[in-house]
Parts: C-alpha cells; sequence; structure tokens
C-alpha cells in the first residue's frame, strides 16, 4: 500500500484509565488516547460515536458519553451483549485498546440553544442523551428550560439513581423517571414515556427534543410530540444499526437511502420518519 | 485519444497482448472454468477460446460451440470486475500485543500486481464506475480498493450479441463501451477495430502502426450494434425507482420470499453490489491479529444483527432491502441505479428468480 491509512480505516492506541462498574451488565470506559499527537488530532461533537477495537476479537460502535471539553478522557458506556463487549467488560486500568473515529453527525446543539430541550430516552445507560446531557449542565444557561425523561422496562433495571438526583437540582430542569412495571416502593412514575408529557414544561414554539432508545419507544414519543404542535423539524433521533466500518462503505447500517454510521447517527425526524414506520429496514 | 478506429489484423493480436505484458501488466483474459467463462491468467491469445455460444436464462448457463470462429460471441460469465478491484478478501492491518499489554496498529503494506484484462464488456465498465463512486468519490477514498483499482488496464470488447437475461441497452449501460476503457475492441468478421479511451491506450496503438479502419468495417461495427441492441429484456429505470419507492408495504415481497433461498448468490455476482463485513484472525501465538474484510449479502443472517437483534429475520425483508437498494435509493445515493442490466443475477440464482419479473410482481402489487 503506497497511501498512509488515515485513522479513518486503522485504530490508534488508547489506555484504559478508569473502568466504572454502573449496573449490572453496563460499564462505563475512561480512555485516554496513548498518543500526544493523537490526542491533540481529536475532535468531537455529542451524539458521535468511536469503534472501540479488542486485540484478537473485534469492534464494536460506542457513542461517546464525555463532554468535548474534556479532551484527555473519553468516556464510553459499554452494555455487556456479545463477544467484543464481553471481553471489553474484562479490561482493567493499564489495559489498552484500539480507537477509530470520531465518526457521523452528532445532536444539534448550536441550533438548539435558547430553547427549551426534551431528552428523551429509554433503556438502561443511553449515552448519546447522557452526552447532551453533560454539554448542557455545562453550558446551562445558553438553553431553556430542561426536561430528562428516562423511561425503562421495570423499576428494578434503572441505574444512576444519584446521578437522575443530581441533575433534577439542576437550575431549571425536570427529571422525570418511569417504569413499564414497578415494584411496590418505586417511587416515581409507571407507564410508558408518552405519559408523562403533561408533567413537562416547554414552550411548543421553541423546543428541541432529542431521543434515542428502542425505535418503538421513540416512534410513539415523536408521535406525541406531533400532536402536541411541535414541528417535526424541532425533534431528533439517534439511530442504531449493525457498523462494520463507520465510513459509509460496508453497507450494512443502511437505513432506507441513508447511511446511519455517516449521515447520522442523530437524524431529525422528518427524515426517517417514514421508515421508521416499517418493519425490518 | 479522438476516439478513431484503427483496424487491428488477427495477426497483431498478440502482439498486442505482448506490448502489454512487456509493459508489466499481467494479462488475464477469458478463460473456460467449471464449464463458465471467467477472466484468468493467460500468455497467448492461443488460449482463449474460440467459437463459444453462451445460453443464459433464469436459473440457467451453458456454453455452446459455435460456427463463427470468433473469440468474443458470448455475453458474459459469472464475474465482473468486482474480484479484480474490491477483493472478496482484503487484509486491513495488523494489530500486535506486546509484553506490557500495549497495542499497536500497522496498515497491510503491498500494492498488488500490475493486471491488464481483455475482454470487459460495457456492463462491466458501468459497474466499476459505481464502485469507484462509492469506495474513491464518496470520502474518505478508501485506500485497499485504490490500490486493486489503479492497477488496471481495461482492454473492452464491444457486444457482438446479448445473452437473453441481458437489459443494458434500456439501463443505458451498453451493448458498446463508451468510456472507461483504455482500448475498446470490435470483433468483426476478420481482425478487430481498436479505438483508444485514454493515453496508455493511445500509446499501445500507436506502437502499432495500425491503419485507421474503412468504411464498410465502420458499417458491420454500426450493425453489430443494431443486433446486441435488440434484446429482449427492458426495463425503464425512472419508472422502478418510482414504483419500488411506493412499494415498501407491498405483500409481493413475502411470494418473491417463498422461492428465494436467501443464499446470497446474486450479491456475488452482482458487479456493484460492495456490502462487506469485518473480522479478525488471530495467530495462534495471540500477539498478532490481522483486520480483514470479506464480501457480505444484505441475505446474510448477520448482515443485520445489532446487540442481539436481526433487523431483518426474515427473506422477504432481505430481498426487498437488495431490490430497493439496488434500484431505488441507489439513485439516493450515488445520482443513478445501481443496476447495469449484466443480467448476472437472473441466470445465476438457483432458484430462477427473475428480477425483471420480481420487479414487475411488486410494482403490479402496488398498482392494484
Amino acid at each position: 500500500m503506497n497511501k498512509d491509512l488515515n485513522h479513518a480505516f486503522m485504530p490508534v492506541p488508547a489506555t484504559v484509565v478508569e473502568r466504572v462498574e454502573e449496573g449490572p451488565d453496563l460499564f462505563t470506559l475512561r480512555l485516554e488516547l496513548a498518543a500526544a499527537e493523537a490526542r491533540r488530532a481529536y475532535h468531537f461533537e455529542p451524539g458521535q460515536f468511536n469503534m472501540l477495537y479488542l486485540h484478537g476479537v473485534g469492534e464494536v460502535p460506542i457513542s461517546i458519553a464525555s463532554d468535548p471539553q474534556d479532551k484527555h478522557l473519553l468516556d464510553h458506556t459499554i452494555r455487556t451483549v456479545g463477544r467484543v463487549t464481553r471481553g471489553l467488560a474484562r479490561l482493567r486500568s493499564g489495559d489498552q485498546i484500539g480507537i477509530r473515529g470520531p465518526y457521523g453527525h452528532g445532536w444539534p446543539m448550536r441550533e438548539a440553544e435558547g430553547r427549551d430541550l426534551l431528552i428523551i430516552t429509554g433503556g438502561l445507560g443511553c449515552a448519546p442523551a447522557v452526552s447532551v446531557i453533560r454539554y448542557v449542565q455545562r453550558r446551562r444557561k445558553r438553553f431553556g428550560h430542561l426536561n430528562i425523561v428516562q423511561g425503562v422496562k421495570h423499576s428494578a433495571d434503572l441505574i444512576w439513581k444519584e446521578r437522575w438526583q443530581q441533575w433534577s437540582a439542576m437550575p431549571d430542569t425536570r427529571v422525570l423517571l418511569t417504569a413499564d412495571k414497578g415494584d411496590p416502593l418505586w417511587p416515581w412514575h409507571i407507564g410508558p414515556v408518552t405519559g408523562l408529557f403533561g408533567h413537562l414544561q416547554f414552550h411548543t414554539d421553541n423546543v428541541t427534543a432529542m431521543m434515542c432508545g428502542p425505535e418503538g419507544m421513540m416512534k410513539a414519543a415523536a408521535r406525541q410530540m406531533l400532536d402536541l404542535g411541535i414541528k417535526r423539524s424541532r425533534i431528533w433521533l439517534s439511530m442504531e444499526r449493525n457498523m462494520q466500518c463507520a465510513l459509509g462503505k460496508c453497507g450494512h447500517c443502511q437505513f432506507g437511502p441513508t447511511f446511519i454510521c455517516k449521515d447520522g447517527p442523530v437524524f431529525r425526524y422528518d427524515r426517517v420518519e417514514s421508515l421508521l414506520q416499517v418493519k425490518g429496514v | 485519444m479522438g476516439h478513431q478506429d484503427f483496424f487491428l489484423p488477427l495477426n497483431k493480436l498478440q502482439t498486442l497482448v505482448d506490448r502489454v505484458s512487456a509493459a508489466g501488466y499481467q494479462c488475464y483474459g477469458p478463460h473456460i472454468r467449471d464449464a463458465a467463462i471467467v477472466f484468468a491468467a493467460f500468455s497467448s491469445v492461443e488460449q482463449w477460446p474460440v467459437g463459444v455460444v453462451d445460453f443464459q436464462g433464469p436459473g440457467e448457463y451453458r456454453l455452446e460451440s459455435e460456427t463463427s470462429g470468433r473469440y468474443f460471441y458470448w455475453a458474459n460469465g459469472p464475474q465482473g470486475l468486482k474480484p479484480l478491484t474490491f477483493f472478496p478478501e482484503q487484509d486491513l492491518w495488523q494489530s500486535t500485543r506486546t509484553a506490557d499489554a500495549t497495542v499497536d496498529f500497522h496498515a497491510e503494506t503491498g500494492s498488488p500486481q500490475k493486471m491488464a484484462v481483455f475482454g470487459v464488456r460495457s456492463c462491466d465498465l458501468a459497474a466499476l464506475a459505481l464502485l469507484d463512486r462509492h469506495f474513491l468519490s464518496e470520502s474518505p477514498a478508501d485506500p485497499y480498493y485504490r490500490d486493486g483499482r489503479e492497477r488496471l488496464l481495461l482492454i473492452a470488447v464491444n457486444c457482438a450479441r446479448s445473452a437473453a437475461t441481458c437489459f443494458c441497452h434500456s439501463t443505458g449501460d451498453g451493448p458498446f463501451a463508451e468510456s472507461g476503457f483504455d482500448l475498446c475492441l470490435t470483433e468483426l468478421e476478420a481482425g478487430f477495430l481498436i479505438v483508444a479511451g485514454s493515453d496508455r491506450g493511445t500509446e499501445l496503438i500507436d506502437a502499432l502502426r495500425l491503419r485507421l479502419a474503412h468504411k464498410h468495417e465502420l458499417k458491420q461495427k454500426r450493425e453489430q450494434f443494431q443486433i446486441a441492441s435488440r434484446q429482449q429484456r427492458k426495463l425503464d429505470p425512472v419508472q422502478v425507482r418510482f414504483d419500488l419507492a411506493q412499494s415498501i408495504q407491498s405483500d409481493a415481497w413475502q411470494e418473491i420470499a417463498r422461492d428465494c433461498l436467501s443464499c446470497g448468490n446474486c450479491t456475488s455476482v452482482c458487479p456493484t453490489c460492495f456490502c462487506f463485513s469485518e473480522m479478525d484472525r488471530p495467530a495462534l501465538g495471540g500477539e498478532n491479529s490481522m483486520r480483514t474484510r470479506i464480501w457480505d449479502s444484505c441475505f446474510s443472517h448477520g448482515h443485520s444483527y445489532i446487540h442481539g437483534v436481526t433487523i431483518r429475520e426474515e427473506t422477504a425483508p432481505r430481498y426487498r432491502q437488495w431490490l430497493t437498494h439496488k434500484f431505488s435509493t441507489w439513485v439516493n445515493q450515488y445520482g443513478r441505479s445501481g443496476c447495469v442490466g449484466c443480467g448476472r443475477c437472473i441466470t445465476w440464482c438457483p432458484a430462477g428468480i427473475d428480477v425483471i419479473e420480481s420487479i414487475r410482481q411488486v410494482s403490479a402489487n402496488t398498482h392494484e
């Protein structure tokens, strides 16, 4: 090969600085790029992702959960599901892995400035949402009312209780937690996230919604927002599909005409609305 | 260049091959293997099959002898140029882990051998342009594909006849080559017409000291174009795109899926299908692991797998993904249809599914 491979195609080494146990099958790797030159060149936006490579095992796409200003430490919250994530779960401080990235388009943070925010997430450790919340937390004055809605299947699934409490203490912020099924001591809501819109504080004509989680949940929440009069162009969501290359080449992440890895993973709702209605796309 | 046709007498065909070889190219040309025509290395044109014709139909490919004595009376084989630029298997980079648990990465080096391909068809050149668009024009350019691509010298041949499965004329990609080649041959009853499509091609023609084509030879070329263009199969890419965009919920996908084996033959022989998977191949000692990519297919189970779920679990959504991508969303992505009308997916489908019939079936269902 006569050309230098840039880091888009080949990983660079990164060191595990800390491994945080977040809950059952959920952990965060705080990574630092090993080379100073690589650290200097690295910039990302909330909502973008990296490909994490485990030696001899494989690669997985993982959202970056830390703040763009924390240049040195890149947080990746990972759920243990398959071969690669099970291997990543066994890493300890000082171990090294590979990183390629960042990839894709992140959240519309600049466009959302001056507006109220609805951040709606379903499932556990929804890293794309965490990246937004942390971003807003540091720049709280640039945004209007902040609403955070987290839905889980069962109340026992909820993690980060302290984090939710800490976030709800931010100025002008509402944090609403709900479980499809809750045990008797669950102090928050029962039912789908769509049941909580009455508790939120926002101006319909001056709000930006950002969602990540199961497609069914995002679809239902989007429908509700449209009913409330929020414009399609103010609703954003983060999509997931199989990704091998993260460069728009391998074809796996196609969602209709889009390549989620480079056209997304964050999409404006109107760009994917019709595709979301069809199973198996 | 000037796109001027010269006359290449039969006895100078080998001279052309020798000159190309002398320029450092390994020559690839038609070769019969497993009862089909493929590209294989050769040094003498004597090794090319002569007087062979291909009969193609849904799930059918048969070679027979014919009496014209021509080299290129067949239409195409299962292979286009895809395996020569986008390799079925390609090492990407190697990961090395040292004793102190650090890792390091090294790009796979080594450029592939320069290669001249004789007998490239216009549909294959059109497909190559589509792969170039995907792998090179769209940023970032793929360095592995580029290495396979830049080494090629392409000697096209205009089709003298079409197979029953061909529909390149209606996709606008044949049966004659217009661009994308270094040299293009038209086989006549005695000898060839030859035209240059690049500086390298012009140099080769100049060195052969050929005379310009005569009027009657050019007339024969035009007639050949008319004959090869009279293809049975027709398809209107604009209408197809429109119909497919409307038919995502059609019941016909389920009907087609009853026949489809989800085997991926169509995506392997398709000269524009570009999906690949990546995998690790760790050496036994564990210190080194090679990252490799291999062709994948949207018909495979793993293609749409994501953390524990397969999005396209059944055949119907897989077939829909393939067909709508090829004929509809490809236009959104790259400005034209991803089909070049080579007909290979029809011929090499073991269930004999005919893509044009499938489109008809889906469209009819939508119009009801």
